[in-house]
């Protein structure tokens, strides 16, 4: 027993030294220096130990801006492009025709690159001395005032970004879903309709259950991606996004270390540490929900 | 309540665009009588699945018409059909127990025929207690054995009370020993409700042994409606009398010549009125009586012995089946098996000779003595056998003489 124990910790050995130094090495590092005040990553100095740097952070308007943000992104998005995928999955399901050539359309965001997509956005959105963009254009069709999506009011920037994400992540939700959709058992179905049971209980009743685990994986990965939004910002509003009031939190990480006002590694170590309790916290509820409510 | 197929039929356009349609039930035409449990029996891809999708309603046939009773159900959908369908896979929900699993038909009932909570609740316990499994009502589905879910599955077709019930495999998936008890299951609770039921199996002897009545099917079309005793004593053609009984009948190819059933070379039994032509012979494994002097002439591969039976398999030139022939001989009263031979007379009414070209089954007088007509019994089936071999054996001992 004791020899077998020894082999299977040297089988597990190289995983377990990638994990450690890749992944548990610096998230005790980060941890570490979110305490250290005042840490220089080239004299490897500081000048203290306490928490300062979560004071700081806390108290930044910035990091406060980046939160809202963020927050606002993940309540929006998660739900309302799982939703939206699951409508586009059921009807996708329901026809046979050109369901091929609708699949591969909904996909194309998916393989289509960030910044190509965030290009598109600008055009359609942006307001120039030269042109209001084609959503203004057809605002002013239907009789409204052209609106400036990209350096406007806030809640016009903030409904473009999050169009924006719901957009991009919206192919990958839709593939998931069909392929749960159609793993569902025909004869299901069969029970149901000899039973008589109308569509909107077939569906609420046998077919989201059916699909509950795959939604929760959605909105679990969902909620992770969104707390973790960074190039749709950058893509729709440039890199000074602080200036645009649209930083997100991993943003705020990223200008603390590197941007204009970069130089600061302890307060983005400290950034980082209240991301990551935020998407631990979120990621536990959520599975503990899932238990109670997800069948199978 | 009865129902009616009247030149039912249902095609399935072909895949590929060029080819033509898939006739799955062809212009099926028979009444099934109130209370009682048909058998439809066939291999796979026959139409018999498609059969009783006709019937529930899921499928709309191309052409034809269903009664139940007097009423024409041919264009209402299936829940206006009052049927319970039991699949074979059962399709049980599986997130949810087998009390709500079962109370899932009646949620949807509306109007003045709605109920309220604890009606649902004794319907439900009602069907339950039918099908034997009213301990296992907080459980889900997966936490039951095979056998049991289809007992979950056949009381949720129940709890409605149809008018018709229809299995579709329903036992396919269960091991041998649950099959045999739940066919007995379905047996009682059949009897039980004396609600008309339509069970479609492949398995020839879970037919024979639950059905009243079986429809044997061969690529959308009805080979023969008959009580199952009738059907294995009187098959009217060459699948028919293949489809039913194990071991399969021995099917030689053999020739009618000069007023003799002839196998290979072999004559082995006089008969009249019967043109010299090319037939099948077959013979059913119970109808070989090993004889010193017997007509057949075989070789011998080898003996099973199985107790009160004993099966012969011997090799002949003229079969036509995959292995050997099998003989199923009364272990009382066996000759000599030692030899490299044996030799069987053949009792006249285990053998069908059937058309080379139709399959169609020629009938036939023996010279020796004819078969007393009687209608067949559904039980005792053994003893009714044993006295024939003997008034029949004397028959072929006379005509040795």
């Amino acid at each position: 027993m004791k020899k077998n124990n020894l082999k299977s910790w040297l089988y597990l050995l190289p995983a377990l030294l990638f994990l450690g130094a890749f992944m548990l090495y610096p998230l005790i590092d980060v941890f570490i220096y979110s305490f250290e005040e005042g840490y220089n990553s080239a004299s490897q100095t500081s000048f203290g130990i306490g928490i300062y740097n979560y004071e700081y952070v806390l108290h930044d308007p910035y990091f406060l801006q980046a939160l809202q943000n963020t927050f606002l992104l993940v309540i929006i998005t998660v739900p309302l492009s799982t939703i939206l995928a699951l409508v586009i999955s059921l009807g996708l399901s329901s026809i046979k025709k050109v369901r091929s050539l609708y699949q591969t359309v909904y996909f194309l965001p998916y393989v289509t690159n960030t910044l190509a997509v965030g290009l598109v956005f600008m055009i359609l959105f942006k307001k120039t001395a030269y042109s209001d963009g084609l959503v203004n254009v057809l605002i002013n069709l239907f009789g409204g005032s052209s609106v400036d999506f990209i350096d406007g009011p806030y809640w016009a920037k903030m409904f473009v970004l999050c169009f924006y994400t719901i957009w991009i992540v919206l192919p990958f939700k839709i593939l998931i879903l069909t392929s749960a959709l159609a793993s569902v058992n025909e004869t299901y179905y069969k029970a149901a309709r000899i039973d008589g049971t109308s569509k909107a209980r077939i569906f609420f009743r046998i077919t989201l259950p059916m699909i509950s685990p795959m939604i929760f994986y959605l909105v679990i990965t969902g909620f992770i991606g969104a707390f973790k939004a960074y190039s749709d910002s950058v893509a729709l509003f440039g890199t000074d996004l602080n200036a645009a009031g649209m930083n997100t939190l991993v943003g705020y990480i990223y200008d603390m270390l590197y941007g204009d006002s970069g130089g600061y590694p302890s307060y983005a170590a400290a950034a980082a540490i209240i991301l990551f309790v935020i998407v631990l916290t979120i990621t536990v509820l959520n599975l503990l929900i899932s238990k109670k409510k997800v069948h199978y | 309540m009865k129902i009616v197929l009247k030149n039912l039929t249902k095609k399935f356009p072909n895949r590929s665009k060029k080819g033509d349609d898939v006739i799955a039930v062809n212009d099926f035409d028979f009444e099934i009588p109130d209370g009682k449990l048909i058998g439809l029996l066939g291999p796979s891809g026959c139409g018999k699945s498609t059969c009783l999708n006709l019937i529930s309603g899921l499928e709309t046939p191309t052409s034809g018409k269903i009664f139940f009773d007097d009423e024409d159900v041919t264009d209402l959908p299936p829940e206006k059909r009052g049927v319970g369908l039991v699949f074979q896979n059962y399709a049980l929900y599986p997130h949810l127990t087998v009390r709500k699993n079962i109370m899932f038909p009646l949620e949807n009932f509306k109007g003045d025929k709605k109920l309220d909570k604890k009606q649902m609740e004794e319907k439900a316990l009602e069907a339950a207690k039918l099908v034997q499994i009213e301990a296992l009502l907080d459980r889900k589905p997966s936490e039951l054995s095979g056998g049991q879910q289809q007992r979950v599955a056949i009381a949720r077709a129940l709890v409605k009370m149809p008018r018709v019930l229809l299995l579709d495999e329903p036992l396919s998936n269960l091991d041998a020993r649950l099959r045999l008890q739940t066919r007995e299951e379905i047996r009682r609770i059949q009897r039980e409700t004396g609600i008309t039921t339509v069970f479609v199996t492949h398995d020839q002897e879970e037919a024979m042994s639950i059905s009243d009545m079986i429809v044997v099917m061969k690529d959308g079309v009805i080979q023969q409606i008959d009580k199952p005793q009738a059907m294995y004593d009187d098959p009217k053609n060459l699948f028919t009398a293949k489809f039913l009984g194990t071991p399969a009948i021995n099917v030689f190819s053999g020739s009618i010549m000069h007023g003799q059933v002839c196998v290979g070379e072999d004559p082995i039994m006089p008969i009249k009125h019967v043109e010299n032509r090319k037939v099948y012979a077959a013979i059913r494994p119970e109808g070989f009586v090993p004889r010193e002097r017997g007509k057949l002439k075989c070789e011998l591969v080898g003996v099973e012995v199985m107790g009160r039976d004993t099966s012969i398999i011997s090799r002949h030139s003229a079969f036509l089946g995959e292995s050997n022939i099998r003989s199923i001989v009364s272990s009382d009263r066996l000759p000599d098996l030692t030899g490299k031979e044996v030799r069987f007379n053949v009792k006249p009414n285990k053998l069908f000779i059937f058309d080379c070209e139709t399959e169609e089954r020629i009938y036939f007088d023996t010279d020796t003595f004819r078969l007393p007509k009687e209608p067949p019994e559904e039980d005792g089936t053994d003893d009714e056998e044993d006295t024939e071999t003997d008034i029949e054996e004397e028959g072929v001992t006379n005509e040795e003489e």
